[in-house]
């Protein structure tokens, strides 16, 4: 009996520290982005990494596998792999990338982290974003939403295999997305 | 505030300047929903989105949003969304399959032809004389499926689709023609880019009608290097001799693009190099395009725009833009990528994904227009900056590029000609009061004459 509920406690104490690791490596990811390290940031991904924000399309009730544009034939806002982020982070780099030119100020905040599924070299990580970008004088966006996550191990820390980002928009009232997610 | 009937002083073509009032002014703005949106053709979308009789696709005609369906004989139908009794929008969903639209409010019910097939409680409450003849959905008065592109018009006086795009016809059919030059065949891809830009909608218009001189905001993108094969320039390799760029206008009907003219005997240029079934795709689709070419025709349009408010580009970056005006001061902007209905998998796949890291929003090239437009605008509308007009003066008085054989007016790279022929038409919308002075019967025979 005392041995069984050790077990249970070690596996609860086991999970809250896996929760705890993979919330401390997506804050320290959300700093990167907005201290404007993109190299560093871009250095968190695996090689095969996808990166995907669907549009949001308004269907009828029972017709929710319809609510995202589909990755495999469809267009979305984002849909691509590292060499295309690679491509944005140099864009952002040349100092005359006028759409951040000069640069945003941008506050990422990462909150519901969830474990969904935690395998022995990848876990399924379910969180909630909410950015905020002000440029220049005042202008002002705040972009809300979901994400899906799939970190694999790489030694001590995690690299980003899969990230799936749900904005809550079906219009996007930013006039262009210059910031990660 | 300038007074309507100044227009003609605000834009001054002689010269070449055209005043800020024309982008910043909220009564011009207000007019030109009248004059120029509830006149002119306007693009609507693809027959490809409604592909089986009851589908439907929602769009937008100005400020205003519209339902484009294909009832059960399998005819298309342009409709206002809105409900005749109170004014609900009777479709909020995006698109779909339906037999019927019933509006919320209080349930009218319209067949997905438009007629009016249900009122709760019709023969209480109206005394059996309610004519439901007389209250189906709003119809525009004319419609036009070009090459499976769909088009309509609010005003029944308007010339029919042909007649208003005219001579342009040979380059807008690059944008609905095959790759390997079948006619048609086009289809529009699952996903609209929407979204909202602070600025006014004629300033994406401009860009795209035959600005080449914008090309310099795009400098960047030359250290992204995303092109076609996922490195490289952002149009990948292409024949960019400055004497086979040119930038086109149409005088009367203000229409415009720039252009990379291509001879019948040029070998194909490499492009997706690092996809070979791609590149043989394409290198194919060009081979038996020069074959049925016909003369020394054929040219992709890098950017271009259909007055008031289309615009697109053809080639590997087959696009329609939208720019819906939302205010003086905001545009909605509604984008669609074409690919052929044949293309395989494999390039289809390519050709989708350099749209998505090259256009829209998140488009490395796009999102710098954004942000010139966005902050021309904001910059342009005080009292002072009022005063000063902007400069078109680029190659005022320029002379046609020579022995070109295409319609409309051929300017060499770089010019202002275009833009100053959208002004024309953009002054001729705004100040006539009907189609009989805005469009001349004889216009396109007299462009032709003219070796236009």
């Amino acid at each position: 009996m005392v041995a069984e509920q050790t077990r249970t406690r070690d596996a609860a104490i086991e999970r809250l520290l896996l929760v705890c690791e993979i919330e401390e490596f997506l804050f320290a990811e959300a700093e990167l982005l907005d201290q404007h390290h993109y190299s560093e940031w871009l250095d968190l991904f695996t090689e095969d990494a996808h990166y995907f924000m669907p549009i949001r399309r308004n269907v009828k009730y029972g017709e929710q596998d319809r609510e995202s544009t589909s990755d495999e034939t469809d267009v979305s806002w984002f849909d691509e792999g590292k060499g295309t982020l690679a491509g944005r982070v140099r864009q952002l780099a040349t100092g005359y990338h006028w759409a951040e030119e000069p640069q945003s100020r941008t506050t990422h905040m990462v909150t519901n982290v969830q474990i969904v599924d935690a395998g022995p070299q990848e876990v399924s990580v379910r969180s909630r974003f909410l950015v905020y970008r002000n440029r220049l004088m005042d202008e002002t966006d705040f972009f809300v939403g979901k994400r899906e996550d799939v970190l694999r191990r790489d030694g001590d820390s995690w690299k980003i295999a899969r990230r799936k980002i749900l904005l809550d928009q079906k219009v996007l009232l930013a006039k262009n997305v210059t910031v990660f997610f | 505030m300038a007074a309507i009937d100044g227009l003609s002083s605000l834009v001054d073509l002689e010269n070449g300047t055209i005043s800020r009032e024309v982008f910043v002014n909220e009564e011009i703005y207000r007019q030109e929903q009248e004059q120029i949106f509830a006149r002119a053709w306007l693009f609507i979308g693809h027959e490809s989105q409604i592909p089986n009789r009851g589908d439907f696709f929602i769009s937008r005609m100005g400020e205003e949003s519209v339902i484009l369906t294909r009832d059960r004989r399998n005819k298309i139908h342009v409709f206002l969304n809105t409900c005749r009794h109170r004014g609900m929008k009777v479709c909020r969903y995006d698109a779909g399959n339906t037999q019927t639209f019933s509006c919320p409010y209080h349930g009218w019910t319209y067949d997905i032809d438009g007629r009016l097939v249900g009122v709760p409680n019709v023969q209480e409450a109206y005394d059996d004389r309610f004519d439901r003849s007389q209250w189906g959905l709003i119809e525009v008065p004319q419609m036009e499926n070009y090459k499976g592109s769909i088009w309509a018009t609010w005003d029944k006086g308007a010339p029919p689709f042909l007649d208003y795009i005219g001579d342009y016809k040979v380059y807008l059919d690059t944008l609905f023609d095959g790759y390997d030059g079948r006619e048609g065949g086009a289809e529009v891809l699952d996903g609209v880019h929407i979204w909202r830009m602070p600025c006014n909608w004629k300033f994406p218009a401009t860009t795209f009608g035959g600005d080449a001189a914008h090309a310099i905001s795009h400098r960047s993108t030359l250290v992204a290097a995303y092109g076609p094969q996922g490195e490289g320039d952002r149009h990948g390799a292409r024949q960019d001799a400055p004497q086979t760029r040119y930038e086109i206008g149409m005088p009367d009907l203000g229409h415009g693009c720039h252009i990379h003219m291509h001879s019948k005997d040029e070998p194909y240029t490499p492009t997706w190099q690092t996809m070979p079934n791609v590149e043989d795709y394409f290198r194919s689709a060009w081979e038996s395009r020069q074959a049925k070419m016909i003369g020394n025709l054929y040219f992709e349009v890098g950017a271009a725009t259909v007055f008031p408010n289309a615009s697109w580009a053809s080639g590997i970056r087959r696009t329609m833009a939208v720019w819906h005006p939302h205010g003086p001061q905001m545009t909605e902007a509604w984008r669609f990528y074409l690919v052929d209905k044949t293309t395989p998998p494999e390039a289809r796949d390519a050709l989708r994904r350099y749209h998505m890291r090259y256009s829209g929003p998140a488009g490395m090239t796009e999102q710098d227009d954004m942000e010139n437009w966005n902050y021309a605008s904001a910059a342009s509308k005080g009292t002072i900056a009022r005063r000063y007009p902007y400069n078109y003066q680029m190659r005022l008085g320029v002379e046609p590029v020579p022995d070109v054989p295409l319609p409309g007016f051929v300017s060499p790279i770089l010019a202002e000609q275009n833009q100053r022929y959208r002004f024309k038409r953009w002054l001729e919308f705004m100040e006539s009061p009907s189609w009989d002075e805005i469009y001349p019967k004889a216009v396109t025979a007299v462009g032709r004459q003219n070796g236009r």
